[in-house]
């Protein structure tokens, strides 16, 4: 088989962070290749990488791609090249019609740039038959089930008359049928010369499908393994994408673990828009005091689902099951109620949901408790000032003073404004939600050490992460979430992460 | 902390006081073109009457904007309350003290009912108040049957063209050449507003500088206090050496102090600028956004039955278009001040410079005769320029 793409020492720096370094992978023509990696590990950004969005020049290293060296500045050029992207996030447009969507950008116009509907209904009905979908080209996207707009994708996909196909996640949010059916499809296009790179966590799916296996850690090749060389072992898989070294990544933890102090039980939460349909089935979770509880699981299981639903109902409806705090009952209907009872909620996105970025690095440290630098409603501006320099110093904020505003600050210092800000409302249980991503080393270091310092406070302190190494590294006790469930719970000294993924791919039906 | 980062200052605080120099500037041109007539006390009296109710509906809009909404029936409300007031005054016979009373819970009352549909119904401010600029509106015309309803009782009026009685010329009786009167209460609140607002500014800095907090270069200190100092001295003069004081300065002048004090130093101010800033942030940090968007417009509303009232004492009579269009120069006067229309940013004392170059601008232009048609071009073109070079700017950092 000849080689259709090779890319060769790729690397891709962003400011503090090295998320690609000599990656390599080659992809030999019309096979499906999979690449596997924990989240983080680089897949998307070398994806990126490939399809021009990010531009040649930007990065180091080749892509050869028929044979011979390209530099793609935009999408549009490795389109053009026969490089088609599914992106996870399905890119359609829900109140247009499936012809419509199949040819935006793209559309089967005269020179004035009037379409000409009949040929492009015709082109779509041939293109929705190759990908067996019995559906009129007329039909609203936002009336089709997911699995049917990928299929939509994956036409458009052929419109353009594609060579190689990426598909990125392509399962993660079907059900088992539709998961199905698209595999079968890959292998007719793998029949019709078609060559794909599939980017997936559900290792089961590739061991059926798959002819290569590239696998990345931490933004480096690991190996690549010839699916008909040797028989795939999902261990042997698993290892090469979690294995890593740990030394002094953490601060050493001594944990003084006291009295249960929060716990919930029977937590169930409705989805938010469709009524019936459970995102939460039924947690049971306790932390004590001074004890750092980790929840793992992989993206969408429903980690940030669960705590938000805890942190003051801020997402779901129709939440049930019992909250207590030290044993008795806690009304956390409302957010000011949830900070009242002592909970505090680090968010995933520091940008979206935690910081107001056109402000200053005060302001932002006092929002959550304004009252504590008030009185009467007029805050006093010489105390707030000293709570901010206070926090500042106390978590190493490097920045010019208290009124730098805070979009200028890097990512590692932005969530120590986030934290302050938290840690300013007193809390008593902490939900650190990614607390670290997007982080360089030495600030995730400094994060896990004021983690520790708070849970020798005697806080309860809760840590969602995808990193799983963080989770043993800085954790006491972890729990395993999948599909809205705890599925597992471990305390560290018998937790690898082996066994951490082993567990949820259980839940796939592999045996690792 | 004896860390002093001087250029971090000059860049978030450069905006203000070329919004400050750019109305100098403006003012110094069309006091040469219109050949001095533009600081003439008669002029300089118009000039602020004309522009109170603008200044006192964008202290609403700055809030209704910064928390990252817009209102665009407050002319309509402006012209619906003074209906109202009119017709209370004139066919029901009621006294002015208690309608001006009713005629502010009025104007809070509308815009309590915007509120709603905006913060609770979460209908787009831009439509909830399209909506209520045709009703009230309509509700002004239905009103006034097309008729123009006054006059007013003469304490009514004198909200707008009232002055501050002068009870004393102090012994001072010589008035200045050519003046019949010099009114030397009116020179002395002038000479001590702008001592007590350099005492306190002083205080102010010694009590930061000992707090180690971030203080402005002390040359920026002297200059803004001196350029600040000239123009109340000089504005009180020119207005001493004509009627007096204008009621309605006196107002609009305790009204911007308070928006300055709320708006800087309230936690209820702080949480409006946290939710425009980022809405879900604020609200994940405990701000109850819906309550907070639904008091911005109460706010809102009352001002604008203020401005309703200060339209019809003006006009001493209400009409079926009064307040026409007001939304748009209130509007322009905020964003020409430096409110950001993402929400999140902007200051009392931009808005107040902002109206004020808007205000200098149509007076200036209808002194040199320039057509109503050519002034729109030119405030237009006025407000794309000020917000174009205030992006470019922030973009460049």
């Amino acid at each position: 088989m000849t080689t259709i793409l090779e890319m060769r020492g790729i690397s891709k720096s962003y400011p503090g962070v090295k998320a690609l370094n000599n990656v390599k992978l080659r992809v030999r023509s019309g096979e499906i290749h999979a690449i596997c990696g924990e989240n983080g590990a680089g897949k998307s950004t070398l994806m990126k990488v490939l399809s021009g969005v990010i531009p040649s020049g930007s990065y180091e290293g080749d892509i050869i791609y028929e044979g011979e060296p390209r530099s793609f500045a935009r999408i549009a050029d490795s389109e053009h090249a026969g490089i088609i992207i599914i992106h996870q996030e399905l890119a359609l447009v829900p109140l247009l019609s499936i012809a419509e969507n199949m040819f935006l950008g793209n559309e089967t116009a005269n020179a004035v740039g009037v379409i000409n509907w009949g040929q492009a209904f015709a082109r779509t009905r041939e293109l929705l038959r190759k990908v067996g979908l019995r559906e009129a080209p007329t039909t609203l996207i936002t009336n089709l089930g997911i699995g049917k707009q990928q299929l939509v994708e994956i036409a458009k996909a052929l419109s353009k008359k594609v060579k190689l196909l990426i598909l990125d996640e392509p399962t993660a949010s079907l059900n088992e049928t539709d998961s199905a059916a698209l595999l079968k499809l890959l292998l007719e296009f793998k029949a019709q010369g078609i060559t794909a790179i599939i980017i997936s966590h559900k290792l089961n799916e590739i061991a059926q499908i798959a002819d290569s296996i590239t696998i990345l850690r931490d933004g480096a090749t690991v190996e690549t393994i010839d699916c008909h060389a040797e028989p795939i072992s999902e261990n042997r898989i698993v290892k090469a994408m979690v294995g890593r070294e740990m030394s002094d990544r953490y601060p050493p933890r001594t944990a003084k673990i006291g009295e249960p102090l929060f716990e919930l039980r029977d937590w169930r939460v409705g989805h938010p828009v469709h009524p019936g349909q459970d995102i939460i089935k039924g947690v049971n979770l306790f932390v004590r005091r001074g004890e750092v509880v980790g929840i793992a699981g992989l993206m969408g299981s429903g980690r940030t689902e669960l705590a938000m639903s805890v942190f003051g109902q801020a997402y779901g409806r129709n939440i049930r099951g019992q909250a207590s705090l030290e044993g008795k009952p806690v009304d956390l209907s409302s957010i000011q109620r949830a900070i009242r009872t002592g909970l505090a909620y680090v968010t995933e996105d520091r940008k979206a949901l935690g910081l107001v970025l056109s402000q200053d690095i005060k302001n932002n440290i006092t929002l959550a408790n304004l009252p504590g630098v008030a009185s009467h409603g007029v805050i006093d501006n010489h105390q707030e000032s000293r709570v901010a320099e206070r926090y500042r110093t106390m978590l190493k904020i490097r920045s010019f003073g208290i009124h730098q505003q805070t979009m200028n600050l890097s990512g590692g210092n932005q969530q120590k404004v986030v934290l302050s800000k938290w840690l300013f409302t007193s809390p008593r249980v902490l939900i650190l939600d990614e607390p670290t991503r997007g982080i360089d080393v030495g600030a995730k270091y400094e994060i896990y050490a004021i983690i520790n310092d708070l849970a020798a406070q005697g806080k309860a302190v809760i840590v969602i992460s995808s990193e799983m190494p963080e989770l043993l590294g800085i954790c006491d006790r972890i729990y395993v979430m999948n599909e809205g469930r705890f599925i597992d719970e471990m305390p560290v000294a018998d937790a690898t992460q082996e066994k951490i993924m082993a567990s949820i791919m259980k839940q796939y039906g592999v045996t690792a | 902390m004896s860390q002093r980062f001087r250029p971090a200052y000059w860049r978030t605080h450069l905006r203000d006081y070329g919004m400050l120099g750019s109305l100098l500037l403006i003012m110094a041109f069309f006091e040469v073109a219109t050949g001095g007539v533009l600081l003439d006390p008669v002029n300089v009296t118009n000039l602020i009457l004309q522009n109170s109710y603008i200044v006192v509906m964008s202290l609403g809009m700055l809030l209704v904007i910064v928390g990252g909404n817009i209102d665009l029936s407050v002319g309509s409300i402006v012209g619906f309350v003074g209906a109202v007031a009119a017709t209370l005054m004139v066919y029901k016979k009621i006294p002015y003290p208690p309608v001006i009373l009713l005629s502010l819970i009025l104007g809070g009352l509308i815009g309590a009912a915007q509120g709603y549909f905006v913060a609770y119904a979460k209908i787009p401010s831009f439509i909830v108040t399209l909506a209520g600029m045709l009703i009230f509106r309509g509700l002004t015309g239905n009103l006034l049957l097309g008729q123009f309803v006054g006059p007013f009782a003469r304490g009514f009026q004198s909200i707008s063209s009232g002055f501050i009685p002068d009870f004393s010329n102090f012994g001072l009786s010589i008035a200045p050449e050519g003046q019949d009167q010099f009114y030397w209460l009116t020179m002395l609140i002038g000479i001590l507003g702008a001592a007590l607002m350099v005492l306190l500014g002083a205080r102010r800095r010694a009590r930061d500088t000992a707090a180690e907090m971030d203080i402005e270069p002390i040359g920026l200190f002297v200059g803004k206090n001196a350029i600040f100092a000239i123009l109340i001295l000089g504005i009180t003069y020119l207005l001493a050496s004509r009627k007096g004081l204008p009621n309605v300065l006196v107002i609009m002048s305790a009204l911007v102090l308070l928006y300055t004090f709320v708006t800087t130093r309230t936690t209820i101010g702080r949480r409006v600028y946290a939710m425009g800033g980022n809405r879900l942030a604020a609200e994940l940090s405990g701000v109850r956004v819906q309550r907070l968007t639904f008091l911005t417009f109460v706010n809102m509303g009352a001002l604008a039955g203020m401005a309703g009232l200060i339209v019809a004492a003006r006009l001493n009579s209400a009409t079926p278009s009064a307040g026409n269009s007001f939304e748009l120069d209130v509007i322009a006067a905020c964003f020409i001040g430096g409110v950001s229309a993402s929400g999140g940013v902007g200051k009392v004392m931009g808005v107040v410079i902002g109206a004020f170059f808007m205000g200098v601008m149509n007076n200036g232009m209808s002194i040199l005769g320039i057509g109503i048609f050519w002034q729109q071009v030119v405030k237009g073109i006025v407000l794309l320029a000020a917000v174009y070079v205030d992006l470019s700017q922030n973009s460049k950092r």
